[in-house]
């Protein structure tokens, strides 16, 4: 009662691939699985839990969702309006750092996979 | 280069003074920070925060006596107790995630009650973003919860970051050369580099700080009333639900006032000119007040007080090797007192750990932001003031009323009256952007269409309540 966000179910689809958004998201509570999918599978990228946050790509370019977000279990997720983040970015740009540390992560831990991969 | 080297070569060019303040920080620096509301426990933490991705190493000591476990008033900081949306995403976005045994209940819609009638106004985005916090452990006598105080929270988050609780009474900031000197109730006293005030404006330290140091003009304050009615979970679910309700009455020198459902409690603020018995008499007694309690009665409030807010800014908010951050310095006008805390706090923190403690380093980077506050606020008065007039004109609250009552049943349709009233209600937006939304040209055809329809076409409605409610105020109509 006293949480904050919106609840989804166990296996409820929260963004889907392909579709168009303009807002980000932060887990509240419980976790997400990150799904890639292609037309006959699908992938588990990554899981991620509470203060992690999705969908950030939406805010910086006008493109499609790159991955699916699935709850897995109960969850609670946060709603990061578009406006309201840029404006506070506009008036305190190292709101953004923890998005810029998170992404440099990513495409860290995407480079490592990628190396495997060519490897394999 | 490690992007760690870099930031580490970035602290020591910090440290060395090459960004141009004639005081800046280095390792082995020390800060005090007066008073751990959230302004300060706030500073605290993003200072350490932001000092270690430099490589930048300060000691920050944190003054509170207050111990924030305590019931009542020993652990209140005196407020209403909302963290706005915007404060929420914000906070969300730094990775703090608001646990739930602080949040005492995520506020999913306001209710606007007039004596033309009520209505229920959704979120934008049907979801639970703003929290209704207790900034103590909870009202005088309550029983043991598991709930947790707001401030005390903070706190935690700024002791883990490395800053240290010092729980001693400041009574005096005394300068010392290039030094500020600290001297508390028990004749402790240190010396640092750099004092930040954070102790609101309820404290005497701040009024005698300011006189001790001269040429600072205090912030203009005036006088609420909070009270907290003890009505149980599901008396609240019931009469007022996840909805916070706000009062526009024609009670003359009130100027706001709302009720806030909290876990087992509900808080009340009353905001206005000379809070006095015969203002709080008229206004408990209005029936959209008696409507949203039990049988239609008011009952008796367990804690009270009568807290001051700042309605203007400190001038100026800084001096050499001193900061005022939150009510301190500066605020917004009735709204997001804590968002504010936020905002003037990490402001403060970007210019220690970036530029210096100069009162120039703070006039260039730290006032600009109290400005554009204080500018917003001098807008908010305004729109404050219209407010009034339609807080006061009965022909005005038919409109309003009517023209908010069709948006909530139109989804489809842009809510401009209801948007406006959320953001003036939650200070989810500045009143700039809010008062310029009021200039939009449908904006104001579609109010004078309200305003002539809500009150020629009302002599056909036998309902007293002009039009049908569409709001759904969990059973208050």
């Amino acid at each position: 009662m006293a949480r904050l966000g919106k609840q989804y179910k166990d296996g409820e689809i929260i963004v889907r691939q392909g579709d168009t958004g303009n807002c980000m998201y932060v887990i509240q509570k419980g976790e997400v699985e990150v799904i890639a999918e292609t037309e006959n599978r699908e992938m588990l990228l990554r899981t991620l839990g509470p203060t992690d946050f999705f969908g950030e790509m939406a805010l910086f370019e006008e493109a499609m969702r790159t991955a699916t977000i699935r709850s897995k279990g109960e969850s609670r997720i946060l709603t990061i309006d578009k406006k309201s983040f840029m404006g506070g970015i506009y008036e305190d740009p190292s709101l953004a750092f923890r998005i810029v540390e998170t992404m440099s992560h990513r495409i860290r831990d995407l480079t490592d996979r990628l190396a495997k991969y060519e490897e394999n | 280069m490690l992007a760690s080297d870099s930031l580490s070569a970035l602290g020591n060019k910090a440290a060395k003074g090459k960004f141009s303040s004639t005081m800046p920080l280095e390792d082995g620096s020390r800060i005090a920070v007066i008073g751990a509301g959230p302004a300060g426990s706030m500073f605290s933490y993003f200072f350490r925060k932001m000092a270690s991705t430099v490589a930048l190493d300060v000691e920050v000591d944190l003054y509170e006596p207050r111990q924030f476990c305590m019931r009542g008033p020993a652990g209140c900081n005196h407020c209403g107790g909302i963290v706005s949306e915007s404060l929420v995403q914000r906070l969300a976005t730094e990775g703090i995630a608001l646990p739930n045994d602080v949040v005492q209940r995520g506020i999913e819609t306001y209710t606007l009650h007039m004596d033309v009638g009520d209505v229920e106004i959704e979120t934008p985005l049907q979801e639970r973003r703003i929290a209704a916090i207790f900034r103590g452990n909870g009202p005088r006598n309550s029983e043991p919860s598991d709930t947790r105080s707001f401030d005390g929270y903070l706190q935690e988050l700024a002791r883990e970051k490395g800053a240290n609780l010092i729980q001693r009474v400041v009574t005096g900031i005394k300068r010392e050369g290039d030094t500020m000197r600290v001297v508390c109730a028990d004749g402790f006293s240190d010396s640092y580099d750099l004092v930040v005030m954070a102790c609101g404006i309820n404290s005497r330290l701040e009024e005698d700080v300011q006189d001790a140091l001269g040429g600072f003009k205090r912030p203009v304050n005036t006088k609420a009333f909070v009270c907290e009615f003890k009505l149980g979970k599901e008396v609240i679910q019931k009469q007022l639900g996840p909805s916070m309700h706000v009062f526009l009455l024609d009670i003359p020198r009130l100027e706001f006032a709302a009720l806030i459902p909290k876990n087992d409690y509900a808080t009340l603020c009353l905001l206005g000119h000379d809070i006095d018995e015969e203002l709080m008499d008229r206004f408990f007694s209005s029936p959209e007040v008696r409507n949203c309690f039990p049988g239609g009665e008011v009952p008796t409030h367990v804690c009270h007080c009568y807290p001051r807010i700042n309605t203007s800014t400190a001038k100026p908010a800084y001096a050499d090797r001193l900061v005022m951050i939150g009510d301190t310095g500066t605020t917004r006008l009735f709204k997001d007192g804590i968002g504010a805390a936020y905002r003037t706090a990490k402001a403060a923190a970007r210019t220690v750990v970036f530029h210096g403690v100069a009162a120039e380093d703070f006039k260039k980077y730290y006032w600009p932001l109290c400005r554009r506050m204080h500018q917003d606020n001098l807008i908010g008065k305004f729109v404050f003031a219209v407010a009034s007039l339609i807080q006061r004109t009965r022909f005005a609250r038919r409109g309003v009323i009517r023209m908010t009552r069709i948006e909530q049943a139109q989804s489809a349709r842009p809510r401009r009256m209801s948007e406006v009233l959320w953001d003036l209600f939650t200070g989810s937006a500045s009143y700039r952007d809010v008062f310029i939304r009021t200039l939009h040209p449908k904006y104001i055809g579609h109010l004078i269409w309200n305003l002539a329809a809500g009150n020629l076409l009302r002599k056909n409605n036998t309902d007293h309540k002009d039009v049908s409610n569409t709001g759904g105020t969990h059973g208050i109509h």
